[in-house]
């Protein structure tokens, strides 16, 4: 029984964990993005000012829920549900600790591929339904960065799988005993770092959204809780990301080599997270947005060459140390 | 790519850097002495308001924000009945300070004035003047001027020489 109930609880633990996280990451992050700006960002509510959030949260639920005449109702409401639905899906298969993990199937990076690959769909539909041209280009270019993007985001996976010989997220964590594949594969993570962004639509590559260019891209016409809902989404996939890049690249729960015991698993793995989610506020800090045709020629004449010679490197590698 | 690397790595300095942000209501920012904020009226070394109604400051005001009134006193000098600045239209220029010819009309460092309702944003002369002498603590505008006033005849003032004696053919 109590087997059973355990993965149960700890959906329950993720999906709250994850709300409340990307609720709170709202605030680290303006808060962060202040102190590199030489500012304090919100620090008037409660300690710290993190009482923001719940005054943010009490203004965006007391808002006005509002669908715009011209759009189509149903895929209106829709699309902003899509995107927390994929995202907190893709939490299922992330193995927090030894044995915290809601499910080890032996497909776990393509479950977690595939739910990335549907959060697309939000924003697409968002950006389509609202019947807006400034919507409709942000939809059209998340679909063409997406469609892009995926390709390698997928293809730089590879060659861990290729070292691990597993798809299973458990099984990634236990081959990086050793050593962690942000070592043997540099160009792998440089990639899936990239992809990570653009396909989390973080700040260089917003151009979804692109405030300066489209208002507001594909939420232009979301208010109140459906705009909430996005940012969720947003929110969710920066740290679906970050657990991602930790799980795959940096060793999990593992902590580095001889100070490994110093702290509990889930605690090294935290940790990790929380560094790389900095690290992404930082990119959001300091570089600005590229124009759309740089974005896709970084993505197709940079990027996809990079992950082929990593592909072909791994598996030179590989095969020359079995013979 | 690797200026990307470098405005990265200038931004994480500023993790470090001395913050710009001046926390306003715990923390007061320096306002200079000339600081033009709130406007008062102030009196002379006796005590007397120093205004004398000559409405050169209501004239100057771009925004026609200062109105008042000239009234005589019974020992003749001048007075204003009614100064009324409305702060909603004042935009601190200092123009009314620099025409005032007696120093009365004076801008202070203070620009803490908010109000909800926008009508007590309107100061009457009662709001305005101030038990003190603003920045020119020695100046009377009665004791240096030449006009005759009950307690002061012509050729009285501070520096001013007799009156000259039309009739008199001495030198």
């Amino acid at each position: 029984m109590a087997a059973e109930l355990k993965p149960v609880l700890l959906a329950l633990v993720i999906l709250l964990g994850g709300v409340g996280g990307a609720a709170v990451l709202t605030w680290w992050e303006r808060r962060l993005l202040g102190f590199w700006q030489d500012r304090y960002g919100p620090n008037r509510i409660g300690p710290f000012g993190i009482g923001q959030v719940v005054a943010d949260m009490i203004k965006l639920l007391t808002k006005d829920d509002w669908v715009p005449p011209f759009a189509d109702r149903v895929v209106f409401i829709f699309a902003p549900t899509a995107i927390v639905v994929a995202m907190m899906m893709g939490f299922a298969v992330v193995p927090f600790a030894p044995d915290v993990v809601i499910i080890d199937v032996n497909i776990g990076l393509l479950f977690f591929l595939g739910m990335t690959s549907l959060a697309v769909y939000s924003v697409l539909l968002g950006g389509l339904a609202s019947n807006n041209k400034y919507a409709l280009l942000g939809g059209l270019r998340s679909a063409a960065q997406m469609v892009s993007y995926e390709v390698f985001m997928g293809l730089s996976l590879m060659g861990i799988v290729m070292m691990t010989g597993s798809f299973s997220l458990v099984d990634i964590v236990a081959a990086q005993e050793d050593v962690w594949f942000c070592f043997s594969q540099v160009l792998g993570l440089l990639v899936f770092v990239v992809a990570g962004i653009a396909e989390s639509h973080r700040l260089p590559f917003d151009l979804p959204e692109a405030e300066h260019e489209l208002t507001a891209g594909f939420h232009t016409e979301y208010g109140g809780m459906k705009f909430a809902m996005f940012m969720l989404g947003e929110y969710l996939g920066l740290m679906l990301i970050s657990c991602m890049i930790v799980t795959l690249f940096f060793g999990g729960w593992m902590g580095p080599a001889y100070i490994d015991h110093w702290l509990p698993p889930i605690v090294w793995f935290g940790l990790k997270v929380f560094f790389v989610i900095n690290f992404f506020v930082l990119l959001r800090a300091a570089i600005p947005r590229p124009r759309y045709d740089q974005l896709m020629s970084l993505g197709w004449k940079i990027m996809l060459p990079i992950t082929l010679i990593n592909l072909v490197l791994t598996g030179w590698v590989l095969l020359s140390m079995e013979a | 790519m690797l200026s990307q690397l470098r405005s990265i790595w200038e931004i994480l300095k500023h993790s470090v850097s001395k913050l710009d942000t001046v926390q306003y209501p715990e923390q007061k920012p320096y306002l200079a002495p000339r600081y033009r904020g709130r406007i008062v009226l102030t009196r002379d070394p006796d005590g007397e308001e120093r205004c004398v109604a000559c409405n050169l400051c209501a004239a100057v005001c771009p925004v026609d924000c200062i109105a008042l009134q000239k009234d005589t006193r019974e020992d003749g000098t001048w007075y204003p009945e009614f100064f009324r600045i409305n702060f909603s239209r004042c935009i601190m220029c200092g123009m009314c300070e620099e025409a005032c010819p007696t120093y009365a009309i004076q801008l202070t460092p203070d620009f803490e004035m908010c109000e909800y309702d926008r009508q007590n944003m309107v100061y009457e002369k009662e709001n305005l003047l101030i038990n003190g002498v603003g920045k020119y603590p020695d100046y009377n505008f009665y004791r240096v001027s030449g006009m005759q006033t009950a307690f002061k005849d012509k050729g009285q003032a501070q520096n001013e020489a007799e009156p000259i004696d039309t009739k008199s053919l001495l030198p």
